[in-house]
């Protein structure tokens, strides 16, 4: 790497990146970033030309998502930094590490109401994990050393950058710092050895135990650590929908998700249990229902890296500060021997039992006669089927989404993205694509509905100029669904301003942008098309599927009830 | 339950926002505030009275340490602690009531910082309940005025 030699700010920006392994940025020009776009037009980083910069963080929190690295943003002052808002937000309510550079008017200006100014460090400052305005080019490299590191450690999330026109402008010594020292941020990743004990203890006099794991597992990428875990003690497990793939989809202890639309099992054993294990999760109130009636007979084991998800929402019994990789691997160290496990395991077998029937009796299911119109949840069961469970696959919000979560089975991790925190209509094709730039030779698919989909559907136009055939599968029920169902259920059949009958023809849509299209009515046509959709790899595909408009997701529990209290099919 | 917590932030552009934020944008509530440089420039220390139970606290000290700003957080409520606050109060005067509130505020033991024909100024400091307590004996007599600065905390050396 170039060292002591005196640079511009712009190209120690650049420089900064390659310091960092950064392969690939996503962005959008403007007047103040011209001094960085001339540096970045000699290579050597690959940029991504977005429609929207709420799409280019949506596509780095896909890329971040699927590859682990850290997503990186580079938009321009004023309404290029407002419009990073929402992908913002969203990350930083999954957790998702991001750096995102944001360019500002000239230092001289600020806080004169100058052209495209806004106070965008102000502006996010409650959806970061931390941001920075810079303010003397001497501590850029410092100040981008640490967003790097703060981005990717402890609990990851987005930290936001912003960076004066004068400051890309000026010049200075480049040296980049090989260490960071931020004496007020020290995260705790090793488990407390004492409570570590305990919470085995406790796990192990239980006769109900659950596991249930959030999206932290993921993070910390433990899926192993935790599978191994629950097999060595035949724990049932549930994951939240942020902890999808966390945990085989396939595996018999896999009880499904939980919550709002998880699974009978899942529920029923989360409210019976005595033992309920939190891993990486934080009690959500779409997972947890009714606050009061929350696994009211459980001791709680809570191990999570973040002390304020600790008894933020539920009382936790044992908490353990760290990382849950460390904290797994360090209880699957401390585990009795083989006899005393195989004791456990048969003293638990009636409860497992127990959670079999309920699984058998009521399991995920809708209308498969296969008559009248499609039926959504046949179009996610045919594209497991025919992408062997191996595709990555991304949603946008909604029923969408739901269906998505509960009729593919993920296997892996880092393969299931979505809004979970936050809710993103429009996240879907955005992440899809950056995921797709991370494994270009993986299928990626956004299952969409007709609603999200046009809220970023200008992304098409980025997929096909980088050839990525991203396949945008749109459950069309010509509604925006899930508000659809609550007003069915909740509200007199009033649908009140949730039909979409105005839409475009997705087909001529996708031809016109140079993108595949096709069109399905008839659910014998479903599994052909599909198939050729999956050969298509130079450029995107949107298929619309006209799926049945009044279907529903369930099992759900109405909001404000008690997650045991479901309304089944 | 009143809590008095000290908070050691780094003296950087935006601390003051990032705290008074933490607190808004979650619903805690602020009764006062206060921040200045410690003896190292690069430290502010910012002294906050808050209410709620311990589940509330518990949330308010894991929110502010979570921030990357935050150095240190001490809650000095179940320790023993010094509190002060200075007020300055603009009382009315009359020819009548002025040696009952000169004796008044001598027994708080005050100063009088300003006299014009109408109104004395006054400065008082102490605890909280101190400055409550000689706002509430002088309001009959006309308070025009009050300026507090919110309580300062700092811990009792151990003896
Ligand atoms: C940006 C945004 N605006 C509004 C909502 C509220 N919302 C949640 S689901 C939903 C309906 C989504 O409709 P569609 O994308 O057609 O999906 P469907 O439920 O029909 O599968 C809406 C409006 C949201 N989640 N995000």
């Amino acid at each position: 790497m170039t060292k002591n030699k005196t640079m511009t700010g712009a190209e120690i920006f650049i420089q900064c990146l390659i310091a960092e392994e950064v392969k690939t940025i996503f962005g959008f020009p403007g007047g103040v970033l011209l001094p960085v776009y001339d540096v970045l037009y000699d290579g050597p980083i690959e940029h991504i030309l977005v429609r929207h910069e709420q799409g280019a963080v949506h596509m780095a929190d896909g890329y971040a998502r699927v590859s682990g690295k850290p997503g990186v943003v580079l938009v321009t002052s004023g309404p290029g930094a407002t419009n990073t808002v929402t992908g913002i937000a969203t990350a930083y309510m999954d957790s998702i590490p991001m750096v995102v550079f944001t360019g500002q008017v000239p230092t001289a200006l600020i806080g004169n109401d100058a052209f495209q100014e806004a106070d965008i460090v102000g502006i996010t400052r409650p959806c970061t994990k931390h941001n920075y305005l810079v303010k003397d080019i001497k501590d850029l490299t410092k100040i981008i050393k640490e967003a790097f590191y703060i981005a990717t450690t402890g609990r990851p999330g987005p930290v936001l950058v912003d960076i004066p026109k004068d400051i890309f402008t000026g010049t200075t010594v480049f040296n980049y710092p090989d260490k960071v020292s931020i004496p007020s941020y020290q995260p705790t990743y090793k488990g407390h050895p004492g409570q570590v004990k305990k919470a085995l203890d406790f796990i192990l006099k239980s006769k109900r135990p659950v596991v249930y794991a959030g999206g932290g597992v993921l993070l910390s990428d433990a899926s192993k650590e935790l599978t191994k875990f629950s097999e060595k003690l035949g724990l049932p497990t549930t994951t939240t929908l942020m902890g999808l793939g966390g945990f085989p989809g396939t595996h018999p202890l896999h009880m499904g998700m939980l919550g709002m639309h998880g699974t009978y099992a899942a529920n029923m054993a989360v409210t019976d249990t005595d033992c309920l294990i939190a891993i990486g999760s934080r009690f959500d109130d779409r997972v947890t229902g009714k606050i009061a009636e929350f696994a009211p007979y459980a001791g709680v084991v809570h191990i999570d890296i973040d002390p304020t998800s600790i008894s933020k929402n539920v009382k936790v019994d044992i908490p353990i500060v760290g990382d849950v990789k460390k904290v797994l691997k360090e209880m699957i160290t401390a585990l009795p021997k083989a006899a005393e496990l195989k004791k456990f395991r048969k003293g638990i077998s009636e409860w497992s039992g127990e959670i079999q029937k309920w699984s058998t009796e009521h399991s995920l299911t809708y209308d498969r006669s296969g008559k009248g119109n499609i039926k959504p949840q046949y179009v996610i069961e045919k594209l497991y089927e025919l992408t062997k469970g191996d595709a990555i696959i991304t949603t946008e919000v909604g029923q969408n989404q739901m269906w998505a979560a509960q009729f593919y089975k993920f296997d892996k991790p880092r393969t299931f993205l979505t809004s979970g925190g936050l809710g993103t209509m429009g996240y879907g094709l955005p992440a899809a694509i950056g995921a797709q730039i991370a494994f270009p030779r993986k299928t990626v698919i956004d299952i969409a509905g007709d609603g999200s989909i046009q809220m970023n559907i200008q992304e098409i136009a980025t997929a096909v100029q980088y050839r990525l055939p991203v396949i945008v599968a749109i459950l069309n029920n010509m509604v925006l669904g899930m508000v659809r169902q609550w007003q069915e259920l909740f509200y007199d059949k009033r649908y009140s301003h949730t039909c979409m009958s105005v839409a475009p023809d997705f087909v001529k849509l996708a031809e016109s942008y140079g993108a595949a299209g096709f069109k399905v009515t008839e659910q014998e046509d479903v599994e052909k098309v599909i198939k050729s959709a999956l050969k298509i790899k130079d450029r995107p595909i949107i298929i619309d599927f006209r799926v049945e408009p009044f279907e529903g997701v369930y099992p759900m529990v109405p909001a404000g009830q008690p997650i045991n209290k479901m309304l089944l099919v | 339950m009143r809590h008095t917590i000290s908070v050691f932030v780094t003296n950087e552009f935006g601390v003051l926002s990032r705290i008074s934020g933490l607190f808004s944008g979650r619903g805690f509530n602020i009764e006062s505030l206060t921040v200045a440089e410690t003896m190292d420039p690069e430290i502010s220390r910012m002294t906050i009275i808050t209410r709620g139970n311990d589940k509330i606290l518990e949330q308010i000290t894991k929110q502010l340490n979570k921030l990357i700003s935050v150095i240190k957080v001490h809650d000095f409520t179940n320790e023993k602690h010094i509190e002060r606050e200075l007020a300055m109060i603009k009382v009315s005067h009359k020819t009548e009531n002025r040696a009952e509130i000169l004796s008044i505020v001598e027994i708080f033991r005050g100063r009088i910082l300003d006299i014009s024909p109408k109104s004395y100024t006054i400065e008082i400091t102490g605890a909280c309940e101190k400055i409550e307590a000689i706002t509430e004996i002088l309001r009959p007599f006309g308070i025009k005025e009050i300026a507090r600065t919110g309580s300062l905390v700092i811990g009792r050396s151990p003896k």
